[in-house]
């Protein structure tokens, strides 16, 4: 092999890295990132202990959180397992925020804080820029503000109230957490002084919408004739639980409402991140890996450190098969990495499968081609669109039945040519929220006498609940203050079965 | 633009709060764990920390999901061997490949969540339900301890104790309160200087000279007043409340004659370790006794009593001579609660066990809140354990335990030491 002539500016072959060498790796990376038109928002690299990155790991990837048991029951369980050495921590947590914070683990060698940069600085950090799912639900200019906000704002509730009633709020709030998201509507951009400035208003301005609705004064003449119409309550039925709690539970104080729209408000910007897992992996893995290569083909960094990364990266995009003990289930690093590559692959040297499968790609500007892909798609969408014959075969996908009503499970489908479509349409849908998350929502709530509130699990492919339910249930009771009911109907409308909780003591919540 | 920032020297410890939380919130279960790991088996150090385990299902955070059947069709990766149609039999536990995990798993493992416990927190959980039983207040006269309390502010005191702001605040609407007659007048009187002048009136008119004479004598006055006099000042007032006194002592008595061997001594030395550990974190006023012996007895500080190695025979009696001249000496007249643990590996010189017997029954116990003696051995319980044995048939205060292996150490202490029932 030719020995090729030193780089001016190569990085020295050494595993020990230093902020000198940091930033000069970092400068190299971002030249190379800019080269390919990855636009990001500036950022912030941090250089954390380990225990600093448990602490990361357990408050939800936030730079700031508020307190609360579970994220210490986390940070307990990540200690052990990492005191033992089952696992290494991550090493990559990076935050969707303006500037995007990203952190360096101390121990890490240069070769990994080189590849946590390419990452996370440049692969996550330009699709929380332009991922639409972030566009429209986040706010990465003002999200650390919030936090700020919703840390020190709990920490006066559990000063006013009592650690006790806050904390068994929140229990309540985290148990519908993922109910707290409008997936039809775009919602408000959050910001921090709008945020106080209509928290003083809207305290009062709740109240006031809960007090018309439980009105018990008698009415006045032209009223009377609206009254008497039976009035369904809510006239739509309501996906977002948080929100519909937050805005009518009859018991919460305002500082409760409060509580419950800072879990929602949260939840709602983790939401794209639950749906973009396998494009968001994938992408960032695609530039860490192409633009490390850049560096090596340009002679920056030599072979010792292309050995280092490459180890490191074929760990995390191993996919082991069905039937290896380590399977479980399709890791999002593995598919999402093969699913880039595969479309520069598409677009750089087509077949003529591809021709026919991808007639609009095949052949374009691989650059352009992926960067709408990261763009205008999430998990489902992407797999539906951009999943090729090539990958299942290298898969090796195939489809299960499994039908309470058969005996057996059946193969509906392989990687052959009469299964491409039918396993990509699968692998999409396995991947759609509804899929994934029950369907329910609140149907109606007795305004008349008992204040019943009754939600409505619509099932999905027969589907029943977990047993987990009836817990859940017990925490809407407590939002809610009255009885609850939930009702398992098929998609037809027919009720199949129902749970209900009964709210023993009448009043307010402890 | 980028930033590096180098965090490492800040913000340590961030869930050490959330750590606190989840374990104020498992408060039960992880004394339970406690209990049980103390029982269990052998808890190698006292220096160490803690592994517990509590049942995964009371930590579960519950949330909706689906569980298994209806209607799953699962893509997996790694096909081998199927073709289409292939009817597969289902694998055994309803579970099998791919089964869709949302979160927490659905069935309820048996597995335990598991964690740490520092030191720190692991004995705040061990030392949480001790006591010293029989711990009688006694108040005396001589020696009443005072605490001293805040109680607002008075106008007189040292000068040391001036409080400021209190006083400049004081002094201020002072000056306010004293100053406000002459303030409207001088306002009045420039008011109508101000219109007379307006209005053209001469320099000289004599309602000018009188009305800026006026204004002259005002501003005097008004700077006359004082800024601060002693009138203003204000003392924090602090008061003696007198605080009832418990004052205790324990004795350690530790057998370090030849017979015990280095692993008894080492036993005993923790025995008393842990004890020593209590009394300081439970109670703030204490007196702790060493005193060592073999065939003769010697009072020894902490360090001589936990680090020097000497051995010789065994005379019990000797301990519990120098113990009652001791008590007779400093901790006597009844003002005190006095507390007494042994530890020996029961073997003594023949005769000298009924003399301790008797030295017990007669003289020591009526002067004692508490009793405990631990024999350290796995053999046959000798003369000096028989002996010891009758004594609480006299007195009901006299407690005696067994300690065979290190790890009997903490449920014997736990049982020596509990809550009575009141």
């Amino acid at each position: 092999m030719m020995k090729r002539p030193p780089h001016p500016r190569a990085l020295p072959e050494q595993s020990e890295w230093t902020f000198e060498l940091i930033e000069q790796a970092h400068e190299e990376i971002k030249r190379v990132a800019q080269g390919f038109g990855l636009d990001t928002y500036p950022n912030q690299l941090e250089i954390i202990t380990a225990e600093q990155m448990m602490d990361a790991y357990t408050s939800v990837g936030m730079p700031v959180s508020y307190n609360h048991w579970s994220f210490g029951k986390h940070f307990l369980a990540t200690e052990k397992g990492y005191k033992r050495g089952q696992m290494g921590l991550a090493y990559e947590i990076v935050i969707n925020s303006n500037p995007c914070i990203a952190y360096l683990m101390e121990e890490n060698s240069l070769t990994m804080q080189a590849l946590v940069i390419a990452h996370a600085a440049y692969g996550h950090n330009s699709f929380f820029k332009g991922n639409y799912l972030f566009r429209t639900w986040t706010d990465a200019e003002a999200i650390v503000d919030y936090m700020v906000f919703a840390k020190n704002y709990i920490a006066e509730c559990e000063q006013r109230h009592g650690i006790d009633a806050v904390e068994l709020l929140l229990d309540s709030c985290h148990a519908i957490q993922n109910y707290g998201v409008d997936r039809y509507k775009r919602p408000a951009k959050l910001s921090l002084a709008q945020e106080q400035q209509r928290q003083k208003e809207r305290e009062a301005y709740l109240q006031s919408q809960v007090n018309e609705l439980w009105r018990t004064l008698p009415r006045r003449e032209e009223e009377e004739a609206v009254a008497q119409a039976p009035t369904r309550f809510p006239p739509e039925p309501e996906e977002n639980l948080l929100y519909f709690i937050e805005k009518y539970a009859p018991l919460l104080e305002p500082w409760q409402r409060e509580l419950v729209r800072i879990v929602r408000k949260i939840s709602q910007y983790f939401y794209p991140q639950r749906q973009t897992q396998v494009m968001n992996e994938g992408w960032a893995t695609f530039w860490h890996y192409t633009i490390l290569n850049q560096l090596y083909d340009e002679g920056v960094v030599g072979d010792g450190f292309m050995m280092e990364f490459l180890k490191s990266h074929t760990n995390v995009v191993y996919q082991p098969p069905v039937h290896s003990q380590y399977y479980n289930g399709i890791n999002p690093y593995a598919l999402g990495f093969a699913m880039m590559t595969d479309i520069r692959r598409i677009c750089e040297n087509p077949t003529a499968e591809d021709r026919e499968w991808f007639p609009d790609i095949a052949g374009s500007d691989w650059k352009k081609t992926l960067d709408f892909a990261m763009r205008n798609f999430k998990d489902e969408s992407f797999i539906a669109q951009y999943l090729s014959p090539k990958l299942i075969r290298e898969f090796h996908f195939f489809a299960v039945l499994d039908d309470d009503k058969n005996e057996k499970l059946n193969v509906s489908a392989i990687h052959d040519e009469m299964g491409y479509r039918y396993v990509r349409q699968q692998l999409a849908d396995q991947y759609n929220l509804g899929n994934r998350e029950p369907n329910i929502q609140v149907w109606s709530v007795n305004t008349r006498d008992d204040r019943a509130l009754t939600l409505r699990h619509t099932q999905f492919n027969r589907r029943p609940l977990n047993q987990q339910a009836h817990e859940v249930l017990k925490h809407v009771a407590r939002l809610w203050g009255f009885d609850v009911h939930l009702d398992t109907v098929s998609p037809e409308g027919k009720l199949i079965s129902t749970l209900e909780c009964k709210r023993e003591k009448r009043g307010r919540i402890i | 633009m980028t930033y590096l920032i180098d965090r490492r020297l800040q913000g340590k410890n961030k869930s050490a709060v959330n750590r606190e939380r989840f374990l104020r919130r498992y408060k039960s279960q992880i004394k339970d764990a406690v209990g049980r790991a103390i029982k269990g088996r052998s808890i190698t150090d006292i220096e160490n920390g803690e592994k517990v385990s509590i049942p995964v299902k009371d930590v579960n955070e519950p949330s909706f999901g689906h569980a298994h059947g209806g209607v799953w069709e699962v893509v997996n990766p790694g096909n081998q061997e199927y073709q289409k149609g292939d009817q597969i039999a289902r694998p055994k536990g309803g579970g099998g490949a791919g089964r869709g995990k949302a979160g927490n798993s659905d069935q309820t493992t048996e597995d335990d969540f598991i964690f740490e416990l520092s030191r720190e927190e692991f004995m705040n959980y061990f030392f949480e339900d001790l006591e010293l039983p029989n711990l009688v207040k006694t108040q005396l006269t001589a020696t009443t301890d005072f605490k001293t309390q805040r109680a607002g502010y008075t106008v007189s005191g040292t000068p040391s104790n001036i409080h400021v702001l209190r006083s400049l605040r004081g002094a201020l609407g002072r000056r306010i309160a004293v100053g406000g007659p002459s303030r409207r007048q001088l306002a009045e009187a420039e008011q109508e200087l101000e219109t007379l002048l307006l209005d053209g009136a001469p320099l000289d008119a004599p309602r000018v000279v009188e009305l800026k004479k006026l204004i002259h004598h005002l501003h005097t006055r008004l700077l006359a007043i004082p800024f601060i006099d002693p009138f203003d000042l204000r003392y924090s007032n602090r008061i003696k409340v007198p605080k009832p006194m418990t004052q205790a002592v324990m004795f350690c008595i530790m057998d370090v004659s030849g017979s015990m061997d280095e692993q008894r001594k080492d036993t005993a030395k923790r025995f008393f370790i842990l004890l020593y550990l209590f009394l300081k974190r439970v109670y703030d006023k204490i007196e702790v006794v060493f005193i060592r012996h073999h065939t003769a007895a010697a009072e020894v500080d902490e360090h001589e009593f936990f680090h020097s190695r000497e051995s010789g025979g065994t005379v019990v009696s000797s301990a519990l001579n120098l113990l009652n001249k001791i008590i007779d000496e400093r901790y006597g007249a009844g003002s005190w609660n006095s507390y007494v643990a042994q530890a020996s590996d029961g073997d003594n010189w023949d005769n000298d066990s009924v003399l301790c017997r008797q030295l017990l029954v007669n003289t020591i116990m009526p002067k004692v809140q508490y009793y405990t003696y631990v024999e350290i051995t796995d053999g046959p319980p000798q003369n000096l354990w028989e002996q010891y044995a009758q004594v609480p048939d006299h007195h009901p205060h006299f407690a005696m335990q067994k300690i065979v292996t290190p790890a009997d150490i903490y449920p014997v202490f736990r049982e020596l030491f509990k809550k009575q029932p009141k």
